[in-house]
């Protein structure tokens, strides 16, 4: 196809898609001015109803819970899925702390400045993160977030020091069985509300009083199963990652050098 | 619309054709990261916090990970792959 006539019908679509947008721009209400009736509703019962004081939260672990439970083990899946292509192509039994030349991999670019400010960072992200954890249903946060927060603790000790150190932290079976149990805690919660309340994921707990870290029935559980199986998913997926590049076949002569 | 949601949406424009506009895969995840910054301004100055929260942990920490190893894997293979046709002819 020649420039010109890639041009044209670049010019056709583009125009088409200009007005369908400036059509569908126009008909949109003014800024700030649209309250959804869903909105308003769900900002006056889950404070009321639910003591929870993020209503994000509340949302996530409260109205679409079944949702959550979808997106829980679509993550499980994603992560159980690159484990096994990148181990497959690895075409290697996995032996931890016996691969030759593992004690060499480090990141030998990585500056004093950078050593010291991941050890800083350490107990902090683990704090933040155990915060945003805890904290899902009274501050914004939750265990999607804390759990991001939480996996990059261990990321910092790699930028601090060896790959090996971080592995020590967290060996991959470790990381396997809290992605696990981080899923499972979460579908047998679910379970839980079926027994006790007589509906899938029903709340059966004590609201407790707004505001307060034991609140909100079965919210702050659901945030700590959450928290454990991102932690654990995306710290897996990262080791994956990492073992394709800094260890590799053995027949590469480079990796002592940061990327 | 106050004029710190103005910024924050000409920042987002801003950095997103950054983006796109930068040729080289390495620079490009860190453009990537400033303009996740950009993203959870944004969401932080339109009252979504969560939402900013969720940008920031994936576009600063999850996603530059995965990307920078995945570069560095590509870069032994080509060298490696460039050390063999070494080999083969002779000649650098």
């Amino acid at each position: 196809m020649s420039r010109p006539v890639r041009l044209g019908l670049f010019l056709v679509a583009g125009s088409g898609l200009a007005a369908m947008l400036v059509i569908g721009f126009t008909g949109l209400p003014d800024f700030g001015s649209a309250h959804e009736l869903v909105g308003s509703v769900v900002n006056l019962t889950e404070p009321t109803l639910r003591h929870a004081t993020d209503v994000v939260t509340a949302l996530n672990f409260d109205i679409r819970a079944f949702d959550t439970l979808g997106e829980e083990f679509i993550l499980f899946a994603s992560v159980a899925g690159v484990a096994l292509l990148l181990r497959h192509m690895r075409d290697e039994p996995e032996q931890e702390g016996t691969t030759p030349g593992i004690e060499d991999h480090r990141f030998a670019g990585a500056s004093d400045g950078l050593k010291l400010t991941s050890l800083v960072l350490i107990p902090l992200l683990l704090a933040f993160g155990a915060y945003l954890v805890f904290h899902g249903q009274l501050t914004p946060g939750g265990g999607f977030q804390g759990g991001v927060v939480l996996a990059a603790g261990p990321i910092a000790i790699l930028l601090a020091g060896r790959y090996l150190s971080m592995k020590r932290v967290a060996p991959k079976r470790v990381l396997e069985g809290a992605d696990s149990l981080g899923a499972a805690a979460y579908a047998l919660i679910g379970l839980g509300g079926l027994i006790f309340a007589g509906v899938y994921l029903k709340d059966p707990l004590p609201l407790g009083a707004s505001g307060h870290l034991l609140s909100s029935g079965m919210m702050p559980l659901n945030s700590i199963a959450v928290g454990l199986e991102v932690t654990g998913a995306f710290l897996l997926t990262w080791t994956e990652f990492l073992d394709q590049s800094m260890i590799g076949p053995p027949s590469s002569s480079g990796g002592t050098e940061g990327p | 619309m106050t004029a710190l949601q103005i910024i924050a949406l000409v920042l987002v424009a801003l950095g997103g054709a950054a983006v796109v506009l930068t040729p080289e895969p390495l620079r490009q995840t860190m453009v990537l990261g400033i303009y996740g910054v950009s993203l959870t301004l944004l969401f932080f100055v339109f009252q979504a916090p969560d939402v900013a929260l969720s940008e920031i942990v994936v576009t600063g920490i999850g996603l530059p990970l995965i990307v920078l190893a995945a570069l560095r894997k590509i870069r032994q293979q080509e060298q490696r792959n460039g050390d063999e046709e070494e080999e083969r002819t002779g000649e650098p």
